[in-house]
């Protein structure tokens, strides 16, 4: 790996260390150049979530603000696919596996949360394979595992459904929502209303899809990204070699992550997706719209396990609530505060819109973690005499 | 971008959302009850003030403390404590303890942190069709010997039996009386700048024993339910501090981060928690890891948290570490005037954040 600001990095707790985190910060400090303002966007909501958690922003300087992107699966779910899991889920027969964000997620006739009130038998699950175990001690229900996430999780629902086929259950099936980041990120660099210095490229879908299909960012777009990992001090790094490189001109895909990321990814995990799902041509992702080629559908060798080809779904696409920001905060265009909604008609309490739903969406990480921020403080204090 | 001048600025916003935050709440906002309402957070507080105290409102519910406390006499006699709650954990049985001793430690220790002795409780059992008389048995067993260990009697109580399907096997309510014969007013809106937060121990030890047996994670990690007691060591600290002790409260159902954050509204102060110096065991932060969970937040069932004057944090500390249970103790957190009823973590990464109750995730049934 190249330079990585003199910082060896092995457990977990050094890369929460206090002390490494003040010297990489003053080596950022360092790097930005009087004047210019710098906009950085974490692709990954798992980056957006550890930034608040840890109160990352307080440690880099004013000039460099993070945008936050598209990468949160629950938040791009649109509200027609949820009216679609409620249905199934509403079906006598049926046990509605999720995971537990997903509950919280409005639809039009209420959230998961109020359908298993109302008697759907919804259970909570941390993985597919967890709902392919309530499938075999079930045998006379049918088990719906609601398959969401980009490349990070889509592997595991890859291997649920070949393990599934190997042993023969019958009574499990998938409503597969899985979507892909390229896309994501291709939409949000075609988006004329904003302007990006670089990207902290996603650790996680790094891990299965490799770096080089970051390549065109670099490349044809001109903007540096660094693939980071996920505790504070992998992002604050991630920060600091995108900095480097606009420093010093370049623009490159590097790898912050390399103790987990390899350059091609994991071919046996793209094999599996391979085998089980294929693109769809088009589907739509909250308040983005529809992108081409941006999601999977399992393959016709699956289509036992397909819970679309199963149930008689409702299908029908669902404006987002007026009022609804979504689009915006994900594509980074306004800031979660700059909602009209924000904080008062959509709450974590009372979400509309699904970025006030995941730990890992904008709005959640803001409203919970970031309604105080000590660098906001030192420049209110600097701009407004006590 | 949005920056015409009808929009909000990011302050207006904020302050929006701490007004909000103060107001009462008027309607719960579903129609049905979801788990939501029973995770101790948001939701469960909309029920509360929503829709019980309206109907139920008197002197005595009202300030929604853990134990009401009933004046007996004229100034300087003792005062009554007088608490219930209800115990629907899954598994029945786990590491570290089981129902039957959950029901008594977490009613007397509602008693202790009123600074009061414990004295009676009650048992309400609800038993499910096809419960086995040997586990029954087992749970009888267990309240016996932790009611021998608090030193408190169960005088009374009462048996029902639910058709199978219609319970878990069994639920207890359990109420308690004590007696406050200390001249203490422990009240969540006495905090004062200055003022130190002190926990008795390593924190979300129990709702973490709780989810990993129930072996849904599939996670190889050795853990211990907490569940004990807290009269000696609450005596302990009363005994050092006195009229220094400003609040006493047990983190279970929502951890030390739900508990920090009303005791911030209550008094409109704020707390300052330095991460670094929470006393957390290396299993609860792995498995938190994993799961995505925040130890803040996960319940314990034998601890206590006890805001101090600054003059008595020494000996308060010291009371604490001089007990078994209270051997981890730390000074976690400063009470400081801005801003008004907020908690901050300290990160031991060298950043800032807010620490609010949780918004009513629909977490699994730890006690």
């Amino acid at each position: 790996m190249s330079d990585t600001a003199g910082i060896g990095m092995r457990h977990v707790d050094e890369f929460r260390s206090g002390e490494a985190a003040a010297h990489l910060a003053e080596r950022i400090a360092e790097l930005v150049e009087p004047g210019r303002h710098y906009k950085l966007m974490e692709v990954c909501g798992g980056h957006t979530h550890a930034i608040y958690k840890h109160g990352v922003e307080d440690l880099l300087p004013e000039s460099v603000e993070l945008v936050h992107g598209p990468g949160c699966p629950v938040c791009v779910i649109p509200m027609g696919r949820q009216d679609d899991a409620i249905a199934i889920a509403e079906r006598p027969q049926v046990i509605f596996t999720t995971f537990g964000d997903m509950m919280r997620v409005p639809a039009t006739r209420g959230l998961l949360l109020d359908a298993k009130a109302r008697g759907a038998d919804v259970r909570m699950v941390y993985s597919p394979l967890d709902a392919l175990r309530v499938a075999r001690e079930n045998p006379d229900r049918e088990v719906v595992f609601f398959a969401i996430g980009f490349e990070t999780t889509t592997p595991s629902t890859a291997l649920t459904l070949l393990r599934a086929r190997a042993e023969g259950i019958e009574n499990f099936f998938v409503f597969c929502n899985h979507v892909t980041i390229i896309p994501a990120i291709k939409a949000i660099l075609d988006s004329p209303d904003l302007r990006l210095d670089g990207f902290i490229g996603p650790g996680h879908v790094s891990t299965v899809i490799g770096v080089r299909p970051y390549n065109f960012i670099a490349h044809e777009h001109g903007k540096p990204v660094v693939v980071s990992g996920f505790e504070p001090l992998d992002v604050l790094q991630g920060a600091y070699m995108i900095l480097r490189q606009l420093r010093e001109g370049r623009s490159e895909v590097e790898n912050q992550y390399a103790r987990v990321v390899r350059e091609e990814g994991n071919a046996q995990a793209m094999r599996a997706i391979a085998e089980t799902m294929e693109l769809r041509t088009t589907f739509e992702w909250r308040g983005l719209g529809f992108i081409s080629q941006s999601a999977l559908k399992l393959r016709p060798e699956f289509a036992a396990f397909d819970a679309e080809l199963r149930y008689d779904l409702p299908g029908i696409r669902v404006a987002d609530p007026k009022a609804c920001q979504c689009g915006e905060v994900l594509k980074g265009v306004i800031k979660p505060w700059e909602c009209k909604v924000f904080g008062t008609a959509c709450t974590p309490e009372r979400p509309i819109g699904t970025c006030m739903v995941s730990s890992e969406g904008a709005c959640a990480a803001y409203y919970n973690y970031g309604r105080f921020s000590r660098r906001r403080d030192r420049k209110q204090a600097t701009t407004t005499p006590a | 971008m949005s920056a015409n001048s009808s929009a909000r600025t990011e302050e207006e916003v904020l302050e929006a959302i701490e007004a909000r935050r103060r107001r009462p709440r008027r309607k719960v906002m579903s129609e049905q009850v979801t788990l939501s309402h029973g995770a101790g957070g948001k939701a469960s507080h909309d029920l509360i003030e929503a829709l019980f105290l309206p109907e139920l409102r008197n002197p005595l519910l009202e300030p929604l403390a853990d134990s009401a406390t009933v004046a007996l006499g004229g100034a300087g006699s003792p005062r009554l404590a007088f608490t219930t709650d209800s115990y629907v954990v899954k598994p029945l049985f786990f590491p570290g303890g089981d129902i039957g001793e959950l029901a008594v430690n977490g009613t007397v220790n509602d008693l202790a942190m009123a600074g009061a002795t414990p004295r009676c409780l009650s048992a309400g059992f609800i038993v499910e069709e096809g419960f086995a008389v040997a586990d029954l048995s087992r749970v009888a067993a267990s309240m016996g010997a932790a009611a021998r260990a608090a030193g408190v009697e169960i005088a009374t109580g009462d048996t029902k039996v639910v058709e199978r399907g219609k319970g878990d096997g069994v639920y207890i309510n359990t109420a308690g009386i004590g007696l406050i014969e200390r001249d203490v007013e422990l009240r969540p809106d006495r905090l004062q700048p200055g003022d130190r937060v002190l926990v008795s121990g390593t924190i979300g030890d129990h709702g973490m024993a709780i989810m990993i047996a129930r072996g849904e994670l599939e996670l190889e990690v050795e853990l211990e339910s907490d569940t004990a007691p807290l009269v000696e060591l609450s005596a302990a600290l009363l005994d050092a501090g006195g009229d220094g002790i400003r609040c006493l409260r047990d983190p279970t159902r929502g951890g030390l981060a739900t508990v920090l954050a009303e005791l911030a509204l209550a008094s409109e102060v704020s707390i300052s928690l330095d991460e670094a110096s929470l006393p957390l065991r290396a299993e609860v932060i792995g498995a938190c890891e994993i799961l995505g969970l925040d130890p803040l937040y996960v319940a314990n069932e034998g601890k206590l948290v006890a805001v101090v004057a600054p003059e008595v944090t020494d000996a308060t500390l010291a009371a604490l570490r001089s007990h078994p249970l209270g051997a981890d103790a730390a000074v976690v957190a400063e009470v400081r005037p801005d801003p008004p009823g907020l908690v901050l973590l300290e990160t031991a990464f060298g950043g800032s954040r807010v620490v609010d109750m949780l918004a009513g995730d629909p977490l699994p049934r730890i006690c």
